[in-house]
């Protein structure tokens, strides 16, 4: 076991370090704020002779997810970085790469997507292609930015998952923002990490095979039912590479981590860089006898229902908080959280707060306000607004 | 939790400053943070940048509004940047100036003064009228602050100062020994 190295560094090179570490064979990127270190740096190892990999400038996003695609199928390790309008023009790709069952890995500086223009961060851009059959990591520090890198290529390169995964890390918040990370030693991502070999065969001109081929409605259903399959059953995996990461790292990882939730009343469900900030409010409100706790999520896709059942299953109202929106209903983590409890004989209450979109702070102040609201619901019974936005300036809004 | 907050001007190195503070405490096994104003930055116009260092892990993820301390590497942003908003009370403010602490009144601040520019100018570290002052004001910030040792400021200097690397660590210990008001 070799030791960690401490680092002071912003949150892209976190998620470009996490990947060298892994040793990606091709890195087809074109940069975009708030991501754009994350090829830098790729750039900088490669030209340092740090990292011996290929990186392919391209003239758009949809062209580098193009690219990662027709890199993975040679069975080359593969990995890519993008933000805000860069994922949303990835988005056709984005099902091919997860369709053809590619373990492409992309970071993503998550970032509120236009109009109008804003560089800030939310969760829009990943949320906007929940449905592309990525599985998603989102990191709450920089540390967990570049850990989940390591794991997102273990768990995607997975025979029993063999899916693509993107590992947000909030717009500024981390990309910008230097803490300090434990880098592990090289040798011991070798061991956790072993080289890439697709199982079910690759592009190669000794071998031809074909690649992308119709699917007809004689198949069509039941690929898509066998790529849902994989998504399905990839808790139980991640889960076990957790355990295996804590083990040969010191980091304990969950797909959802409760914080004093054994006996709250009220539970904060938080994502992102925002969970350390409701951290700080949920111990504030302790001291003060308030019984409240909270459940950060790390893992978005597959949905963590397993464990929201079982950490939330208890409490009496749940606040969920969403820093992303889909118009004409509420937040993403909030709908999903409410199919979660549909068929269940009990189910808490469930308040919805949108806030921190295009980079609005959240404060502590916002997170305590959430916490009277759901409980006054609770106490009232009565949930007159399930979906509310929090930290608007009145001023504005008038204006 | 301490808090600290830089003023400069695009180019001037806030930034570097702020990164390599925390580097310095993070040498020190403390929980640090450093991050600049989020968004966009142009050489010349007023920029900020900001470190946070605890001896517990940091949680909390907003941005700073109420620093303990801060530093002000360019005195003509006095007159357009309000340098004390949201400074808690009785809090430090260290400005890069010839001038004594007594000459200044930021109501019931701390007011400390080096002439950075002098000592930067001394060692090489830019010209006078585009003095390179981000390593020295850490060597005051050290001194006044009297949580992060000038020698891990000097460390942490090597690892984020692209030249000069003996320079900018003189720099800091010149600023160590004379910043006024302590």
């Amino acid at each position: 076991m070799g030791e960690q190295k401490g680092l002071t560094i912003q949150g892209n090179m976190a998620t470009a370090l996490g990947a060298k570490l892994c040793k990606p064979d091709v890195i087809p990127a074109y940069p975009i704020t708030p991501s754009t270190l994350f090829p830098e740096k790729i750039s900088e190892y490669i030209a340092d002779g740090e990292l011996d990999a290929e990186m392919i400038r391209v003239e758009s996003e949809h062209s580098a997810m193009s690219a990662c695609i027709g890199a993975s199928l040679t069975g080359a390790r593969t990995c890519t970085a993008s933000a805000s309008q860069g994922v949303a023009l990835m988005h056709e790709m984005l099902f091919i790469a997860a369709g053809m069952r590619l373990p492409i890995v992309m970071a993503v500086g998550n970032r509120a997507l236009s109009a109008p223009i804003n560089i800030w961060a939310d969760h829009q851009d990943t949320m906007a292609s929940r449905d592309s059959g990525w599985m998603q990591f989102y990191a709450e520090k920089n540390q967990e930015g570049l850990d989940l890198m390591i794991l997102a290529f273990r768990i995607a390169e997975d025979e029993r998952i063999l899916l693509p995964a993107m590992v947000g890390i909030d717009g500024f918040v981390l990309t910008h923002t230097v803490e300090g990370v434990q880098v592990p030693a090289q040798e011991d991502v070798d061991e956790f990490l072993p080289s890439y070999e697709p199982p079910h065969g690759k592009l190669d001109p000794e071998e031809p095979m074909t690649f992308g081929s119709l699917g007809t409605p004689e198949y069509y259903q039941e690929l898509k039912h066998d790529q849902t399959q994989a998504i399905e059953n990839a808790p139980e995996v991640i889960d076990e590479i957790f355990d295996e990461f804590e083990e040969e790292f010191g980091r304990e990882y969950n797909r959802v981590t409760p914080y004093k939730c054994e006996d709250a009343d009220i539970i904060l469900l938080t994502m992102g860089s925002m969970s350390g900030t409701a951290r700080a409010a949920v111990d504030e409100m302790r001291e003060e006898g308030k019984k409240v706790g909270l459940a950060k999520m790390t893992v978005f896709r597959p949905f963590p229902s397993d464990l929201i059942k079982e950490i939330l299953g208890d409490a009496d109202g749940v606040a969920v908080v969403d820093r992303n929106i889909s118009p004409g209903f509420g937040g993403a983590v909030f709908a999903e959280t409410a199919g979660t409890f549909i068929n269940e004989s009990k189910s808490p209450l469930l308040k919805n707060f949108i806030v921190g979109l295009g980079g609005r702070e959240i404060f502590k102040k916002n997170f305590k306000e959430m916490y009277e609201k759901t409980k006054e619901a609770v106490e009232t019974g009565e949930v007159e607004k399930p979906v509310e936005w929090i930290n608007m300036d009145e001023d504005v809004m008038r204006g | 939790m301490y808090e600290v907050r830089f003023h400069g001007r695009g180019g001037q190195g806030a930034v570097t400053a702020a990164h390599t503070l925390a580097e310095a405490a993070f040498r020190e096994d403390k929980d640090v943070q450093s991050f600049p104003m989020f968004g966009v930055e142009r050489r010349g116009a007023p920029v900020a940048a900001f470190a946070r260092i605890d001896e517990k892990e940091i949680d909390i993820k907003t941005q700073i509004y109420e620093p303990d301390m801060v530093i002000v590497l360019d005195m003509s942003l006095l007159d357009v940047v309000d340098v004390t908003d949201g400074l808690k009370e009785g809090g430090k403010v260290i400005l890069n100036t010839a001038k004594d602490p007594s000459e200044f009144d930021f109501d019931d601040a701390e007011v400390y003064t080096v002439n950075a520019t002098k000592i930067a100018v001394d060692n090489g570290l830019g010209t006078e009228t585009n003095p390179i002052v981000n390593t020295a004001v850490l060597g005051a910030y050290s001194k006044v602050a009297g949580n992060v040792d000038i020698e891990n400021v000097k460390k942490a200097i090597e690892n984020n100062v692209p030249v000069k690397h003996d320079e900018n660590k003189k720099a800091a210990e010149e600023a160590y020994e004379n910043v006024i008001g302590v």
